[in-house]
């Protein structure tokens, strides 16, 4: 979501990007924890503001909470982590807990964006966790076996540490009834690390470390934020602007305010919201209320219109350049054959299941909140600056949500805004601000749409000589804090990436960007830029396979000669999906290869064409992620990538009417099903590189393979997403 | 007042009789295992056995359950259940789960009815609840690992 770009830019901080960081200790109320000092007084202030940050505390009753420095939304960040920590800890993985820090950039900082801010996105939880996670483990470890030492009189080397128990021959102690000793200790800072080699967990199969949660998940004990029940916890739901900024004129609320359980009408800077003591009170009164609109700042085009806009921009020359080598022109001037192509791209909700929410309560100058705390102390500072407090008085309950795929790692904590403005004008009393499914869907921030206009030249033989790319649409990261850090001369590389830069050895390539605006909110989305740059490129490039006459595996390897890891993918995934074997009558195969925050992935899909759609049987998935801490997650995180991608190639797209969304539910906006779910193989590539992500890189390679499929099979070539649109029929 | 039995309980609830038993059931009884992803019977995330038939909770009003049985996730029991949620924590099922009360509610009522489902039997008993996890694949491969289980 949040793209790796941060690094080595504004947000950098030296004391949480160090590989070799201060690790702190200290004695809480019933045991140790680790991770507690961060080295500068910066730091340290910063620090003030969650007191029980830590990596890891580890109670007298045997207890091991691991502080999880990113949210899980289920991806599995959870796992992975408790995975790094326990490598080295050897509790016994029945006593981890995992809890969602916050508030200590020092300890938390996403190492992946620099450092400085704690978050999550970008596929960079596991990446930023391997090095930290596994040394607080490693540290306890050594502090217990320390403890353990004195307590038998013995030498700490003699003792072995297994499932949660210290063992010196014949005798075991808990970790337990060592931590009050151990959290006297000095804290090893010349912490060693096992050897891969002497790995029991990491890289291991699930049948080893069990997802702790999954019982939980299945039984449906899991608490999300909408499960939070707290004393006199009411709800509220909101009115938002039926066009991207209206403001609110006037509030007719005096027949809502007479129904049975309604608390109050509020006016909130990003709306008005209802309250009452359940949800189906408050959506009654909502019916009841009337909002006068002053529309004369609001967006009212419609898409067709914007759309019809990035065409024309698209065939002008690109007010930025993202990329310039070699020199397109003459090449294309020389070129035997020159394709072109253009592509569209919708606007995309990310309709996460459970739809966005917050709770906020305001008590004797403390303000708590709980929610998919994505970007926790951006958080903290809206919520303190709403409420009128210092952030120090801010206590942030990080929740696991219903999905979230990009959504919940915005800039302006939109729900949790809302969800502290309403309480402050309740008088701090608990609300949980509950979106509707079509609130969710209509207040916006989408992935945006795109136009790209693709140009390519190839020599007689076949080679590609130039390459070429426009694209036009918004920036995700305009008018944000995070635009001195990710726009270079006028290029968002959000809206970029995956585009810009490539595998393939093109002797001139030119990419060009215009960034435009319009009033529609736009997001990270699950796999960012690479979700539409790399659907025009992998398609272009079949294309250009077609014309040169190659096959579409061998004319990829024969561009990804610098590439090793890129050709080893693609090749593992064309070995496995049986590419040069035929297909039974009426099997189409496609190919795509994508990398995406420093992930690479071949997916070939195999297809058949029901109607005028693809209907996707199987999907032959390679991918090199470097080292995987759970194979199983990252086959979890690659099937559910692709059944994520695939249903918004084939049929999800969010269009405005005049301004106003159209798309309200799962009916207008459809998504994948279960029997539209292809069955997925996934192979791992073997590799002792450091960990890359794999929460978003599944979901690039889907759309083009199908796309390629589709063409093998009827010689279309769609251009224009989603798939089932009127105009592709 | 209206009465409707939930997981074996007798329930007496002083609640708008207009209202969804899906919010009667999580803001009124406080069993909140049953998700609203919809309201508009679209996702399956609100399912519940009424009577024994999976029912989309979102969209039945507490008039319409008096007298009924209802079991929610909570309430699931029984060697089905069992089987079910053994292979779905076997298999890894959920991600984020937040789905996953109303698949498993559907794959114990498909499994009461049919202990050998095909895929197009699972297609077209779980077609209607979303996942926007993805996790379908597992859902499948559990169904067809209960149905191993209670054989
Ligand atoms: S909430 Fe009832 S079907 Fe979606
Ligand atoms: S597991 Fe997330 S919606 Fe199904």
């Amino acid at each position: 979501m949040i793209p790796r770009f941060l690094a080595d830019r504004a947000l950098k901080d030296p004391v949480a990007s160090r590989r070799g960081f201060l690790l702190g200790a200290a004695a809480v109320t019933g045991g140790l924890m680790i991770g507690f000092a961060p080295r500068t007084a910066k730091a340290q202030a910063r620090a003030g503001q969650n007191p029980f940050a830590g990596y890891i505390r580890i109670g007298t009753d045997n207890t091991v909470t691991i502080f999880s420095a990113h949210m899980d939304m289920g991806q599995g960040i959870y796992h992975g982590i408790a995975t790094l920590v326990n490598e080295e800890l050897m509790a016994d993985w029945a006593q981890i807990r995992v809890e969602g820090g916050w508030g200590n950039p020092g300890l938390y900082g996403n190492v992946g964006w620099g450092g400085a801010v704690q978050g999550t996105g970008g596929s960079t939880g596991t990446p930023s966790s391997y090095d930290r996670y596994r040394r607080a483990g490693a540290a306890a470890r050594l502090m217990l076996v320390q403890a353990a030492a004195q307590e038998w009189n013995v030498p700490a080397a003699e003792i072995e540490v297994e499932k949660g128990m210290l063992r010196h021959k014949a005798r075991y102690m808990s970790f337990g009834n060592v931590v009050a000793r151990a959290a006297a200790l000095p804290v090893p800072q010349d912490v060693p690390l096992k050897k891969p080699e002497d790995w029991i967990y990491i890289g291991k199969d699930r049948q080893i470390l069990r997802k702790y949660d999954s019982l939980a998940k299945s039984t449906g004990r899991q608490n999300f934020t909408i499960d939070i029940r707290l004393p006199g916890l009411l709800t509220a739901v909101m009115i938002h602007p039926p066009r991207f900024g209206a403001k609110v004129r006037a509030v007719d609320a005096t027949r809502a305010k007479a129904m049975r359980g309604v608390v109050d009408v509020v006016q909130v800077p990003r709306g008005v919201a209802v309250v009452a003591d359940n949800m189906w009170r408050a959506l009654k009164a909502r019916e009841a209320v009337t909002v006068d609109w002053d529309e004369s700042g609001a967006e009212t085009r419609s898409t067709t219109e914007i759309m019809a806009g990035y065409h024309a921009l698209a065939k002008q020359p690109g007010k930025a350049v993202a990329t310039d080598t070699g020199n397109v022109g003459s090449a294309f001037a020389s070129a035997a054959k020159v394709l072109e192509a253009t592509f569209e791209f919708p606007y995309l909700a990310h309709a996460a299941l459970e739809p966005m929410n917050a709770i906020a309560r305001i008590e004797n100058g403390r303000v708590e909140v709980w929610g998919g705390h994505q970007m926790p102390d951006v958080y903290q500072a809206i919520a303190a600056g709403i409420a009128g407090v210092t952030p120090d008085k801010v206590t942030l309950h990080v929740m696991k949500t219903g999905g979230g795929f990009g959504r919940r790692a915005v800039i302006d904590g939109d729900v949790i805004a809302e969800a502290v403005s309403v309480s402050k004008a309740i008088g701090g009393r608990p609300v949980r601000v509950q979106w509707t499914r079509e609130d969710d869907m209509r207040a916006g921030r989408y992935r945006p749409a795109y136009v790209h206009y693709l140009k390519a030249g190839l020599d007689a033989a076949g080679n590609v000589v130039g390459w070429q790319n426009h694209i036009v649409g918004q920036s995700i990261v305009s008018g944000t804090p995070f635009e001195a850090g990710m726009v270079k001369n006028g290029v968002d590389v959000t809206s970029v990436e995956g585009a810009s830069e490539l595998p393939y050895a093109f002797p001139n390539m030119r990419v060009e960007l215009t960034t435009t605006t319009t009033g529609v909110p736009v997001l990270w989305w699950r796999a960012v830029g690479s979700t539409h740059t790399a659907y025009a490129v992998e398609t272009f490039i079949d294309e250009l396979a077609v014309a040169a006459g190659k096959d579409p595996v061998a004319f990829r390897l024969d561009l990804l000669k610098d590439h090793p890891r890129h050709a080893a993918v693609l090749k593992l995934a064309a070995e496995k999906a049986g590419w040069d074997q035929p297909l039974p009558p009426g099997r189409f195969r496609g190919v795509a290869l994508a990398e995406s925050f420093d992930t690479i992935v071949a997916e070939i899909a195999e297809i058949s064409v029901e109607g005028n759609q693809p209907k996707v049987h199987r999907v032959t998935c390679a991918v090199d992620c470097g080292i995987a801490v759970n194979p199983d997650n990252v086959r979890a995180q690659m099937e559910g990538g692709i059944g994520f991608g695939l249903g918004a190639i084939l049929k999800s797209r969010i269009t405005l009417d005049q301004g106003r969304v159209v798309e309200g539910n799962f009916d207008g906006y459809e998504v994948l099903r279960l029997d539209e779910m292809p069955a997925v193989d996934v192979h791992i590539l073997p590799s002792t590189e450091a960990p890359t992500g794999v929460g978003e890189p599944g979901v690039p390679p889907i759309g083009p393979a199908v796309a390629n499929a589709y063409f093998a099979a009827t010689k279309r070539r769609i251009r224009a997403l989603p798939f089932n649109r009127p105009e592709n029929s | 007042m209206i009465r409707f039995s939930v997981n074996g309980q007798q329930q007496e609830l002083d609640l708008e009789t207009d209202m969804p038993l899906l919010w009667a059931l999580r803001d009124g009884i406080g069993l909140t295992g049953t998700k609203y992803g919809c309201g508009q019977a679209l996702c399956g995330a609100c399912t519940v056995l009424v009577d024994g038939q999976p029912t989309r909770s979102c969209q039945i009003r507490l008039l319409d359950v008096a007298g009924r049985q209802i079991t929610t996730i909570e309430g699931a029991s029984g060697k089905v259940a069992e089987a079910v949620q053994q292979a779905w924590t076997r298999l890894d099922v959920p991600q984020c789960g937040y789905c996953q009360s109303g698949q498993v509610l559907a794959a114990i009522s498909l499994l009461t009815e049919n202990r050998r489902p095909t895929d197009a039997d699972i297609d077209a008993a779980l077609s209607g609840n979303l996942c926007r996890c993805a996790t379908y694949a597992r859902i499948r491969a559990a169904v067809h690992e209960a149905a191993r289980a209670l054989a």
